[in-house]
């Protein structure tokens, strides 16, 4: 088995590191992910520490403009903050609420898509047709309804602690029928081949087969559509944010940033805006790229001998 | 003294409702709208003994119902009507808790060996699950030695136990194929094609395999193959189906020498023979009919030449010809052939 | 053989394949020939090379793949050294392919009219007319009933022992010299598998046309077939009239292959069988490539390729043992 592996392994490594591309986005996602997530610790300020911010810093240029600071690189935003460390904070926020709204898809999606797939039938009718009206209501309708929800019912001030988690939700929600449409159509396929009916000749029951059997084997698409729906999810963030629906600007991720600098751009600050944007066009497309490398490698046509 | 009857098969039908979800089952004829189910009639009316310690081969073309009948018996599929029993006792309308204890005596191999091993199992984690399952009183250790000792027995090398299925050939995956089967300790093993994906010098190792643990374990066969010469080989009886239906069960060597039913006689003077120039077999006319449409009376009247107007009419019963043989056919009841 | 019966003749034909892991050699200096109207069965267990053999004497071999050594002469004419544009006005027209798939020759949108008549006008300098004359024809030949309206259906309309007629009627448009067909029968029932072959054996006997078999059945081999080239791992291990090798096969394999066979035994009896699997093309070992799995290997075996040469009994074996 270890033979195997390695060479797999190998396999893996030596394909990889043939594609300039794929090494490249590799490099540029991993920069970028350990920047933001280490920000405490290389940011040069802290934007959500008020008492370190000054209002008469606000607006200034990047440093190789004129009347720029040195002690702010990219410059700062309306509120006086570093641009850099704002941008370093947001994008862990936005990366956080694409993981985690991912991982939130991920478990309602496979769990409906494998039992909608293995059961079939009614059941299989009633879960996909749940899946679609999911669809058709957009991500934006489903942040409006339940940001509503939540600011009514607990207020504004809440809604600003528990942003995070609530995005988390309403991304996870609002896109599960993605994973659940994918698991399904490999549960459907692979639930015919023999090893299952094997299974099924032993007497398991239909939890550890779909379980033990069947999941395994689907787990290769799930892995190439978790890419494209990272970048998904960190794009309905930003979306959400961008029109108001997201993160508050006292904890602003990328797409709040765009939003927050967007006012300023025709007085002549377009930094404000212009760095966050770059940062999530370069964050999104890493993720899209890798994750189509990863389509290409596990694709089984170009996966035999 | 006839020797005892491990698996009846009684009247079973089988039919699949292909037609979809409601909407697709609209159909405009005649000008209206009308729902109309579509139905493959796989398997209709069958009904066989299997004996303890033989070998029955179900033979017929790629369509006629032989792996959906071996589905049914093995429970994969609960059949429409009919009944099966093993020793006496009816097992298609058991729960899965009391079929239980059937699984343990009624096994199966498959016909694709790519296909019937999970490829993301390692050959300990396929063999040691059925053991587990089945024989849960077994000790850790037991287990393992079970293991090793059923691999043995298969002649796949138990240091190899730790590999996944795609690291070996295909004969040695339908060995471990049937290691998975043996691994509980069956009595009855029904055998879907076992060996019809592998070359010909793997077949003889694997139905070498599969007759000496025949004669060591004393297991019954259910084997269903299309390869005519591979089934003359193994068999003590033959079932010859056709579009669902049984037409012809004999003793092996009789129905070689002396096949009765005319679909038989055409199946069997087609088998392609070594050493012999040129062809001399019986040329059907037509095609196999659809199972979705059964033809009326014999559905082999289409394509018989001794069919007669009471064929087209009336459904032939299989009903035994002779001492070695039972035919499903007017013309050969009636002793026009 | 005097040269102007011969058809074809392949020498010491090598494709390779140039994969991320380093090259397989699929067809290891294989050499054959064939005379016109005569036809030659070739068989071996799958991967064995008789594909990528059929395939190379079109020039046919995709993109990883190449003929790297080796001559084919075909009616006279080098074809590995043809143009592609040389080679299309062969392919199709002297010699057609038949694969075990029908839908690889038969395209679904098309009706069979259609395809059959372009098929002829993109070879032959006739009208629409005469094409479609000549497709009925070939349809009536293949034992298609009422072929006048058959020419306006779409191949899905067939079973598929029909669509392989229809493709046997396709390969016959052109009056080809040779025909290569690729296990056409492998995924047919038996009733049908008899009809087809029939066939295809009296077109071939009746228009003298050439026919390199290919399959791993050696009874349907027996019976369709005149000669018999015996692959095994890439080389051709044995060669002869097919009654010879069938009653009285020389080389190791070819005795094992024929011994392990249920017809070759009494009833219940213990099938001969041939311990191990074939090597893949990376694996194959040095000297003999069924050392691995021979009964008889000797020292010689392990280290010295044996080439394909005349022995006693009257065939030609690549075997050390035999003289
Ligand atoms: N699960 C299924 N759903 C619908 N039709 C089926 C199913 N299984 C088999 N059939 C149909 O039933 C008929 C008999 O099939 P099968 O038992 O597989 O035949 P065989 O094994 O003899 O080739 C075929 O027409 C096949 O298409
Ligand atoms: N496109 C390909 N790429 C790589 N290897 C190939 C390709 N086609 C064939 N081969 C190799 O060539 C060998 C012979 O194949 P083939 O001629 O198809 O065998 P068969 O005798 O079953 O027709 C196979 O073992 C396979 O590994
Ligand atoms: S019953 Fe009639 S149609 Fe059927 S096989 Fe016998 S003679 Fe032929
Ligand atoms: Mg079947
Ligand atoms: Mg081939």
């Amino acid at each position: 088995m270890n033979t195997w592996r390695k060479m797999q392994q190998s396999y893996f490594l030596h394909s990889f590191l043939r594609d300039p591309l794929a090494v490249g986005s590799l490099f540029i996602l991993l920069l970028l992910v350990i920047a933001s997530f280490g920000a405490p610790l290389i940011a040069p300020h802290n934007p959500y520490d008020t008492t370190t911010i000054d209002i008469l810093d606000s607006e200034l240029p990047p440093i190789w403009l004129e009347k720029s600071d040195s002690r702010f690189l990219l410059g700062t935003d309306s509120q006086g903050r570093d641009m850099l460390s704002t941008m370093l904070y947001g994008m862990r926020v936005s990366i956080i609420i694409g993981l985690g709204a991912v991982f939130l898809q991920a478990v309602m999606g496979i769990l409906i898509g494998l039992v909608a797939g293995y059961k079939g039938k009614r059941l299989d009718a009633f879960l996909m047709r749940l899946a679609d009206v999911q669809l058709s209501f957009s991500t934006y309708m489903v942040a409006i309804f339940f940001g509503a929800l939540f600011q009514a019912a607990f207020g504004m001030g809440m809604y600003e602690e528990f942003a995070i988690p609530l995005l988390i939700f309403i991304i996870g929600f609002a896109e599960w029928p993605q994973y659940a449409r994918t698991v399904r159509a490999s549960v459907m396929a692979e639930k015919k081949k023999e090893y299952v009916e094997a299974a099924r000749v032993i007497g398991l029951r239909p939890g550890r087969i779909m379980w033990r059997h069947i999941l395994p084997n689907t787990l290769t698409s799930v892995l190439v559509i978790s890419t494209v729906q990272v970048a998904n999810a960190i794009m309905s963030e930003a979306a959400l944010s961008f029109i108001g629906l997201g993160m508050p600007v006292t904890r602003p991720s990328l797409g709040s940033l765009i939003k927050a600098g967007f006012d300023y751009i025709f007085s002549g600050s377009w930094w404000i805006t212009l760095f966050p944007g770059l940062a999530l066009v370069l964050l999104i497309l890493s993720v899209n790229l890798l994750g189509d490398w990863l389509r290409d490698f596990l694709n089984p046509k170009l996966y035999k001998e | 003294m006839p020797r005892k009857t491990l698996i009846s098969i009684q009247n079973v039908v089988k039919h699949f409702d292909i037609s979809g979800g409601w909407l697709d089952q609209l159909k405009f004829s005649g000008g209206r709208l009308v729902r109309r189910k579509t139905v493959v009639r796989a398997v209709n009316d069958v009904s066989l003994d299997i004996e303890q310690g033989e070998t029955l081969s179900v033979v017929g073309e790629s369509g006629c119902g032989k792996s959906t009948l071996a589905r049914t018996v093995m429970r994969l599929y609960p059949p429409d009507s009919g009944q099966v029993l093993y020793r006496g006792q009816r097992i298609d309308n058991l729960s899965s808790s009391d079929m239980k204890t059937y699984r343990t005596r009624m096994q199966m191999v498959f016909q694709d060996p790519y296909a019937s091993l999970n490829p993301r199992m390692s050959v300990r984690q396929i063999l040691e699950e059925p053991i587990r399952f089945l024989r849960g009183t077994l000790r850790r250790d037991e287990i393992q030695e079970a293991v090793a000792a059923i691999m043995l027995q298969v002649g796949v090398d138990p240091d190899w136990r730790d590999r996944y299925p795609h690291e070996f050939s295909g004969g040695q995956r339908q060995r471990i194929s049937i290691a998975r089967a043996l691994a509980v300790d069956p009595e009855f093993i029904v055998a879907d094609e076992p060996i019809a994906a592998l070359d010909v010098s793997i077949q003889a190792q694997i139905l070498n395999l599969m007759m000496d643990l025949q004669q060591e374990r004393g297991l019954t066969y259910m084997f269903i193959s299309h390869d005519l010469s591979v089934v003359k080989h193994i068999s003590s009886r033959v079932a010859v189906m056709y579009l669902g239906t049984v037409c012809e069960l004999a003793r092996a060597g009789t129905v070689f020498q002396s096949p009765r039913h005319p679909y038989t006689q055409a199946l069997l003077s087609a088998i392609p023979r070594l050493g012999e120039q040129g062809f001399r077999h019986e040329r059907l006319k037509g095609d196999v009919p659809t199972p979705i449409q059964l033809p009326s009376g014999c559905v082999f009247h289409g394509r018989c030449r001794y069919a007669d107007g009471r064929c087209v009419k009336e459904i032939p019963r299989l009903r035994q010809v002779d001492e070695q043989t039972m035919t499903a056919c007017h013309a050969v009841e009636e002793g026009r052939i | 053989m005097a040269d102007r019966d011969n058809l074809l003749s392949v020498k010491d034909l090598i494709i390779r394949f140039q994969l991320r892991q380093g090259a397989l050699t699929a067809v290891n200096r294989v050499s054959f020939d064939l005379a016109k109207g005569e036809r030659l069965g070739l068989v071996g267990e799958s991967g064995a090379g008789k594909s990528v053999t059929g395939f190379g004497i079109l020039n046919l071999i995709s993109k990883p793949g190449r003929i790297t050594h080796g001559s084919i002469r075909f009616e006279g004419r080098e074809l590995t050294q043809m143009s592609e544009e040389e080679m299309r006005r062969i392919r199709g027209n002297r010699i057609s392919m038949i694969f075990q798939d029908p839908m690889m020759t038969l395209n679904p949108v098309l009706t069979i009219g259609t395809q059959m008549v372009e098929t002829l006008l993109a070879h032959k300098p006739i009208s629409r007319r005469e094409a479609t004359e000549i497709a009925l024809d070939r349809i009536n030949r293949v034992s298609i009933s009422s072929p006048q309206k058959r020419l306006e259906q779409y191949p899905h309309e067939f079973s598929g022992g029909m669509r392989q007629r229809i493709v046997i009627a396709i390969a016959l448009l052109t009056s080809p010299a040779l025909i290569i067909a690729d296990e056409p029968t492998t995924a047919l029932d038996v009733t049908i598998q008899a009809d087809i072959l029939e066939l295809l054996l009296h077109l071939c006997d009746t228009e003298k046309t050439g026919l390199i078999l290919i399959t791993h059945d050696l009874a349907v081999v027996s019976q369709v077939t005149e000669r018999i080239a015996v692959m095994y791992a890439g080389t051709i291990v044995e060669t002869g009239a097919t009654g010879q090798i069938i009653r009285n096969p020389q080389h190791p394999y070819t005795q094992g292959l024929l011994a392990a066979l249920p017809q070759n035994v009494p009833a219940g009896g213990r099938l001969k069988q041939i311990p191990g699997v074939m090597p893949g093309p990376s694996r194959i070992p040095a000297g003999c490539p069924f050392n691995t799995r021979c009964a008889l290997c000797e020292e010689v075996c392990r280290t010295v390729q044996p080439p394909l040469e005349p022995k006693q009994a009257g065939c030609l074996a690549a075997c050390h043992l035999l003289n």
